[in-house]
């Protein structure tokens, strides 16, 4: 689809701000889209680029700006409304009961009637059209939850289709798909595109960017950073655009000497994957990453080592003697720490005051006699974490709900760092929180491998994993495939060991 | 103090329109027994209020009053054991049907409703079989421990009420207040289970034993309500086993709701609790000498109390707006 044709754009979104307290998540953002068109909408965590489809799918209103849709100007003021201009989105976690069947979701809220009651053999015959369009070979009466993730994916899309979507808003579509699932989804969405249906697609992955997008546009920090047309795309220019400067000064690591090995964990196997043992160990002063695609069993291993789910067998030993964790308690005790993936969820008590929150794992080691509370200590790790991580706050009794995501996170960090842990597990450290969070996380990782402090995190940003580590540890489902010195690290070399290409050369793990 | 505004008014309006209609109000006697009334149920939303905070519930407090307090005096009376001995098998009852509660909910993961409405059943059922469903009582004996629920320290003639004696429910309110404040406020103890009430998982992920944690919470409550039950029985002396206690966990919810405790966990102070649960027997006092129809009461009752978290409510979402606002402002500066 080329810029000549003389009919207004689908969709034309111009200079939308959105604040949130704490942040500008958008500032004059503006967007672009034609008929039968493929964008692609790339930029760092904390971009902005989750908002700005939230806005155009209705669940957010924009403080400041407009969307036009046909060169008409439409307030999407809801969800409602976003579907009757034909704006469906597609949630990076499906949004499916997987308790009812294909057809029942796709048909969810909206089921056709008869004499009042739900009329299944319309919703089978409709729900099979829809199927066949997106290609899934199965029945309308299957359960969702039967259904693989890849399968569930377009059972999302049809749902879509059936209510008559123009534009298809996919939020990291691939993020938990197999290489053959998402390969799947390119056949549909190259194919929904020659029939004139619109596609804004957002993700990590370049590579496939590059492979479907007619054009990308580039977030950085809640602002346009630029656009790049079909045929200047290239993992470079991309990369360029959404960090906007030199990669090796935004990750600023030095080299250390590695001390003796502080964990090593022998044979593990954890709860999720019972059928695969890992091994690895790290060293004080070693930043080791854990990459590997979503559900590869990272998150897992973490929780595994830390005791929120004891492996099943295995060995952990920290500074090299065999401990026993069986509670987060313990690996605390034996000077672990977990920063967890779902801050809100595992990291923040968040209607507590950032005090409550920072003195929270270092009540017990600090408690005065009859276990009351050591108020001046408390009050003492906080000024000492508000000033060393920069915390914004208007006074450490702020509740941390109001703090915004960079903040939040780092009010998590101060809890651990007030511990002077030896191993710092990080899970997705930076998911979700604003570029200037993110280069004072990778600043804090530098510091404390300085420092001797052994660091192990998984991340699903390559960039990251690639310019944080000094050792990446790759993961597919639920194994180690492979280990990457910081010479051998490239995208490329990853990839392949995350998507089950074992590395073949000594040193490998089996 | 500033959370507990809300109620603490409602309770001096309720209070003030009562002693202007109704100069009978005010009179020694009839202060002195509302004291003794809003003290027993006091120290059982006292109780109550750590399960809550821990984000849990327990709806066997009356029953439990039941079989507690039927079974001290079928031990000391009818069975004429020691007083001492009762004393023991009824602490003991009680700290062991906390400890039961607290295992089934943490260890087998049930829900705390679910629990404690078969505790409600079980004791009840209990009360009743071993007692033969008699009524029990002290009789006239058992004077000195009795003082505990009936005695009153005269503090002699004071203006307006005239000659004014404290009950002692009162001191053992007040001083159990004083250490529950304490304990929630000021060990660690009381921040784990404020944690645990907002974010169980954040808070084991940050190194707490929340399980014993949540154990600690229901045992305190069933110690509390055992301690509530003996005073209760000494009180009334005359004990049915299928109906002592009947709502009063109901009471004792209302007293720690009404104090600002959020039944999904993590909120409450007790001086909150305290002013809760005087409204109760405040209001079926106005109701009575106000001339309202006491068919009413229960219902007069309830909307006190809905339109309390009502207000409560749009106070909070009125704070928090404010917050949110104040948080904006500070980022654009």
């Amino acid at each position: 689809m080329s810029d000549s044709s003389p009919e207004p754009l689908l969709l034309e979104v111009r200079n939308v701000t959105k604040r949130f307290p704490g942040v500008i998540a958008l500032n004059k953002v503006s967007l672009r889209l034609g008929r039968g068109e493929v964008l692609s909408v790339i930029g760092e965590n904390g971009a902005g680029k989750s908002t700005l489809m939230k806005i155009l799918a209705g669940v957010q209103e924009p403080d400041s700006g407009d969307i036009a849709i046909d060169g008409n100007s439409e307030p999407i003021d809801s969800v409602q409304r976003a579907f009757d201009v034909g704006i469906a989105l597609i949630h990076q976690e499906l949004n499916l009961s997987d308790n009812l069947s294909v057809g029942a979701n796709i048909f969810l809220g909206r089921e056709p009637r008869k004499a009042g009651l739900i009329d299944s053999k319309a919703i089978r015959r409709e729900a099979q059209a829809v199927l066949d369009r997106v290609g899934l070979k199965v029945s309308p009466r299957t359960l969702v939850r039967d259904l693989p993730i890849g399968q569930q994916q377009l059972v999302e899309i049809a749902r879509a289709l059936s209510v008559k979507a123009r534009i298809l808003i996919m939020d990291e579509p691939t993020s938990s798909l197999s290489t053959g699932e998402a390969t799947k989804l390119f056949e549909v969405i190259k194919d929904l595109r020659s029939n004139g249906v619109s596609v804004i697609y957002i993700s990590h992955r370049l590579g496939e960017v590059a492979e479907l997008s007619n054009r990308v546009t580039v977030l950085r920090d809640g602002e346009n950073a630029g656009e790049i047309p079909r045929e200047e795309i290239s993992h470079d220019r991309m990369v360029k655009l959404m960090v906007g400067r030199d990669i090796s000064e935004f990750y600023d690591r030095k080299q250390h000497a590695s001390g003796d090995e502080t964990l090593t964990v022998e044979n593990v196997v954890t709860v999720e994957n019972p059928k695969e043992k890992v091994s690895f160990s790290v060293r004080a002063g070693e930043i080791v990453g854990i990459s590997g695609l979503v559900g590869a069993g990272r998150t897992e291993l973490l929780q595994a080592i830390f005791g929120v789910t004891p492996p099943l067998s295995g060995s952990i030993r920290i500074d090299g003697s065999a401990v026993q964790l069986k509670t987060p308690k313990d690996a605390i005790r034996h000077g672990l720490a977990l920063v967890p993936e779902d801050r809100k969820l595992q990291g923040l008590v968040l209607e507590m005051a950032v005090q409550q929150n920072i003195g929270l794992a270092g009540l017990k080691r600090h408690k005065k006699r009859f276990g009351f509370l050591n108020s001046v200590r408390e009050v003492a790790d906080t000024t000492e974490m508000i000033g060393k991580l920069r915390i914004k706050t208007p006074t450490a009794q702020q509740v941390v709900q109001y703090l915004s995501g960079g903040n939040q996170q780092k009010v998590v960090l101060g809890k651990w760092l007030a511990l002077k842990p030896k191993v710092l597990l990080l899970d997705e450290p930076t998911r979700g929180i604003d570029i200037g969070a993110k280069q004072e996380i990778y600043r804090l990782m530098e510091e404390l491998a300085g420092e001797g402090v052994s660091v192990l995190f998984v991340s699903s940003e390559m960039e990251e994993i690639i310019g944080m580590s000094d050792r990446v540890l790759v993961m597919h489902e639920g194994r180690l495939t492979g280990e990457l010195q910081r010479d051998e690290l490239s995208e490329e070399a990853v990839m392949q060991l995350a998507t089950g290409n074992v590395k073949t050369e000594a040193g490998a793990a089996s | 103090m500033k959370k507990n505004l809300g109620i603490l008014m409602l309770f001096v309006v309720v209070f003030m329109i009562t002693a202007w209609q109704n100069p009978n109000f005010i009179n020694a006697y009839n202060l002195q027994n509302l004291i003794q009334r809003a003290s027993l149920y006091g120290i059982i939303g006292i109780g109550v209020s750590f399960v809550i905070i821990t984000g849990g519930i327990d709806l066997s407090i009356g029953s439990m009053i039941g079989l507690v307090g039927a079974t001290l005096p079928f031990l000391i009376v009818t069975k004429e054991y020691p007083l001492a001995v009762g004393l023991g098998v009824v602490i003991g009852l009680s700290l062991l049907i906390g400890l039961a509660h607290g295992l089934l909910i943490t260890k087998l993961n049930l829900q705390p409703f679910v629990v404690t409405l078969c505790g409600l059943l079980i004791y009840r059922g209990c009360a009743r079989w071993l007692t033969g469903d008699a009524v029990q009582g002290f009789g006239s004996g058992f004077k000195g421990i009795k003082q505990l629920a009936i005695g009153k320290i005269p503090l002699g003639e004071l203006p307006v009420v005239g000659k004014f004696a404290l009950p002692i429910p009162f001191l053992l309110f007040v001083g159990l207040a004083v250490v529950a404040a304490i304990f929630l406020n000021k060990t660690i103890y009381g921040r784990y289970m404020l944690a645990l009430g907002r974010n169980e998982q954040a808070a084991r992920y940050s190194g707490i034993n929340t399980h014993a944690m949540t154990i600690l919470a229901y045992v305190i409550c069933s110690a509390i309500a055992g301690f509530g039950a003996m005073l209760f029985a000494f009180d009334v002396n005359s004990i049915q086993p299928d109906n002592f206690g009947n709502f009063y966990e109901l009471y004792a919810i209302a007293a720690a709701v009404l104090g600002g405790c959020s039944l999904r966990g993590g909120e409450g102070s007790i001086f909150g609790v305290m002013i809760g649960a005087a409204i109760l027997p405040l209001l079926r006092n106005s109701i009575n000498l106000l001339g309202l129809p006491t068919t009413l009461e229960f219902a007069i009752i309830g909307f006190v109390i809905l339109a309390g978290v009502i207000v409560d409510e749009l106070v909070k979402r009125y704070a928090a707006k404010r917050r949110r606002i104040a948080a904006s402002q500070m980022a654009d500066a």
